[in-house]
């Protein structure tokens, strides 16, 4: 039997035909789209005088621009407010769904579409943002894409696009307390390096993915690209069809059993080949943290920040570029480093579950004063079911401001920005020099609790420890 | 298609060192509220060029001997990060017509190549050799050959790689494939009806 992983069975079901150059014509079964990589897009096709190929097959939110703090539009940042209408009405022009700020469904576009029931597995699915890679926790195979490629999918439904390697991480054992995907996964980049991906999709699996929730398998999958894949997946089980049932775009009960067997059938096969494997011991990974400016640059908590002296030569004018502007000492402990700010939201680790696990730690603990924190619930829907559950209140008690959904300061497009050189300890997905605003803001990735732990203590530390 | 056809690319080049370098530092993000492309390419690299007050920092594009060129070199990596394709579009936006790096993110190497913009990759030592050249002699001549795999500028030649599509695509002039793509209409919607989610 000719046996096959997951992302050729749906690369192949999922191809049109061989280009001119060798490049696949693959057809993508849902685009999503946002307000800053879709506008030039909708030019280029007005332009050429293209018609949107398949409307019902894009759907549409904002969320890196919106404010976090101003309800009611237009907005005080002229270029953001001319931004969301100018999607609005390529939205309403081309007849897609969108979910726009008044629909209660608003949200950063990798958890929105999950939670609408949109993402589903054996599917292709493409948007012009990187962490697209997020929709692969549900056995999707989906590609961030660049602005000329939206414009490809908007008039055809499909792009352009050579395969890609597939490198099975297995994660064995069990993690530790207290021990989340966030670290599970800067872990693997740390380990693999930020471009070890590059020409590869990782398919996670193991015991360790295997026990994770779905939103936890998201949380992985939505920084493979910071590995340098382009595409991250965990083959589809009972708990990704739990979690999607019922939802808005799911299929229906009569429909349900023949799409699960469908579904089902996507899962890589047992016996088949990959280009490359790789193990690793869940019972080695602990709390992880990065210290410098790319997110493979990263220690566990009870780790020194390294030393230029102790690293390849290659890396060596990479790592005293970081220290300069982290302003950390070589070869100083992690902990114990000043925040000023503590960010948790964004696509990796702005979900209920993030919410929920911070917030049952709270009780009990306040932000450290002259600190600022906030928490950005990843969508609208996040956020009203974790008010629901009084979430809100909990966090407020704590300390904590509690904003309306959207990208906020993970990329800082909107109001949400680091001052001068402030050090964030941040549940996001990016610590590039500059990422939350400030030419001069330093960055550290870290799980959510962790990032809650920095927030009461006023500096890097163990949250283990903090919280019990 | 109409596109043309790119064999190579001879200019001026500039070093920009190091590896990793995200597409955050090539435009920062506040730079990205903007309806087209157009105005992208003052802000290449603005954060590391320039201060948070706007005086110049000292960096390889503020040189007045490295402004007309065409060629970027630089390290590892290049270009991972944000699939914005805001990055490219601002290279090219600043006169950059070709790009020499240890390797690229796969993303921006896709966006590059659609705007007919060859990007090549060669070893650490080839690109150690060509910025200490550059850095004595701005203006040399630098050839990226899109057909013969090299790059090459005084006497010297170096081998260069691109992925085969990719280089096809530049050769033929198809390097932006919607003409291309959109051709297909039958076999398009015979994949939509086959798959089993509408
Ligand atoms: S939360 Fe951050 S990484 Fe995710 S889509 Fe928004 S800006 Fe991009």
């Amino acid at each position: 039997m000719n046996s096959k992983n997951l992302f050729e069975k749906v690369w192949d079901d999922h191809t049109v035909g061989e280009l001119a150059n060798g490049q696949t014509q693959l057809f993508i079964g849902r685009h999503l789209i946002h307000e800053v990589t879709s506008p030039q897009a909708f030019g280029m096709l007005r332009e050429k005088g293209l018609p949107i190929r398949y409307p019902e097959r894009t759907f549409a939110t904002v969320d890196h621009i919106v404010p976090t703090d101003e309800v009611s539009e237009p907005y005080s940042d002229i270029l953001a407010d001319a931004m969301i209408k100018e999607l609005r009405k390529n939205c309403t022009e081309s007849g897609i769904t969108f979910f726009d700020i008044d629909s209660g469904k608003q949200g950063i576009v990798h958890v929105v579409g999950p939670e609408q029931g949109l993402t589903q597995p054996g599917m292709t699915i493409a948007c012009g943002d990187s962490h697209t890679s997020t929709h692969g926790a549900f056995g999707a195979v989906a590609f961030g894409v660049g602005t000329s490629q939206v414009r490809d999918l908007l008039a055809t439904q499909t792009m352009a696009m050579n395969t890609l390697k597939v490198r099975r991480i297995n994660v064995n054992g069990d993690l530790g307390t207290g021990i989340y995907a966030k670290d599970v996964i800067l872990h693997i980049i740390r380990l693999l390096g930020v471009n070890g991906g590059t020409g590869f999709a990782y398919e996670y699996g193991g015991s360790v993915f295997n026990e994770f929730s779905i939103e936890e398998r998201m949380t992985a999958c939505n920084m493979s690209i910071e590995g340098g894949a382009r595409v991250g997946y965990v083959n589809p089980d009972l708990k990704t069809f739990a979690y999607l049932k019922g939802r808005p775009y799911s299929p229906s009960d009569d429909k349900w059993d023949e799409q699960v067997s469908v579904w089902s059938s996507y899962s890589s096969d047992e016996g088949c080949s990959y280009d490359d494997v790789v193990t690793i011991e869940g019972s080695e990974i602990a709390p992880t943290v990065t210290w410098g400016i790319n997110p493979g640059q990263a220690v566990s908590i009870g780790e020194n920040i390294p030393h230029p002296d102790q690293v390849a030569k290659h890396e060596k004018a990479g790592v005293i570029e970081a220290l300069e502007h982290m302003k950390l000492t070589a070869g100083a402990p992690i902990q114990g480093t000043k925040v000023d700010v503590a960010f948790i939201g964004s696509c990796t680790n702005g979900r209920l579950s993030d919410l929920e696990e911070v917030a049952s730690r709270l009780p009990g603990h306040k932000v450290k004063e002259g600190l600022k924190a906030i928490v950005v619930p990843g969508s609208q829907l996040v956020s009203k079911l974790a008010m629901e559950k009084g979430l809100d209140k909990v966090f407020i008690d704590a300390g904590f401001e509690w904003r309306a959904a959207g990208c906020s300061m993970c990329l800082a497009m909107n109001p949400d920005k680091l001052v001068g050189d402030q050090l964030c300890a941040s549940s996001s997905n990016r610590n590039f020099k500059g990422r939350q605003g400030s030419p001069t803001g330093r960055t550290m990735l870290m799980s959510p609790v962790m990032v809650a732990a920095a927030a009461i203590t006023g500096e890097v530390c163990d949250a283990r420890t903090v919280f019990g | 298609m109409s596109l043309p056809k790119i064999a190579q690319v001879v200019g001026r080049a500039i070093p920009v060192l190091g590896d990793d370098i995200d597409t955050d530092r090539i435009i920062p993000a506040r730079f990205m509220k903007c309806l087209t492309f157009d105005g992208l390419g003052e802000y290449l690299f603005y954060d590391t060029r320039f201060d948070e007050d706007g005086s110049e920092k000292s960096h390889n594009l503020n040189l007045p001997c490295f402004r007309d060129a065409s060629i970027m070199v630089s390290g590892a990596n290049f270009g991972c990060g944000s699939s914005r394709e805001h990055a490219p579009q601002s290279l090219y936006r600043a006169g950059f017509r070709a790009i020499v790096a240890g390797n690229f993110a796969d993303i921006f190497f896709g966006n590059a190549t659609s705007l007919g913009m060859p990007c090549a990759s060669t070893s650490r030592e080839n690109l150690e050799k060509l910025s200490s050249a550059l850095e004595t002699d701005p203006n040399l001549e630098v050839v990226v050959d899109v057909e013969n795999l090299q790059v090459r500028y005084g006497s010297e030649l170096m081998p260069c790689e691109i992925t085969p599509g990719a280089r096809d695509s530049l050769l033929n002039g198809s390097w932006g494939p919607l003409e291309e793509l959109l051709t297909a209409t039958n076999g398009i919607e015979k994949t939509a009806s086959s798959l089993p989610y509408a």
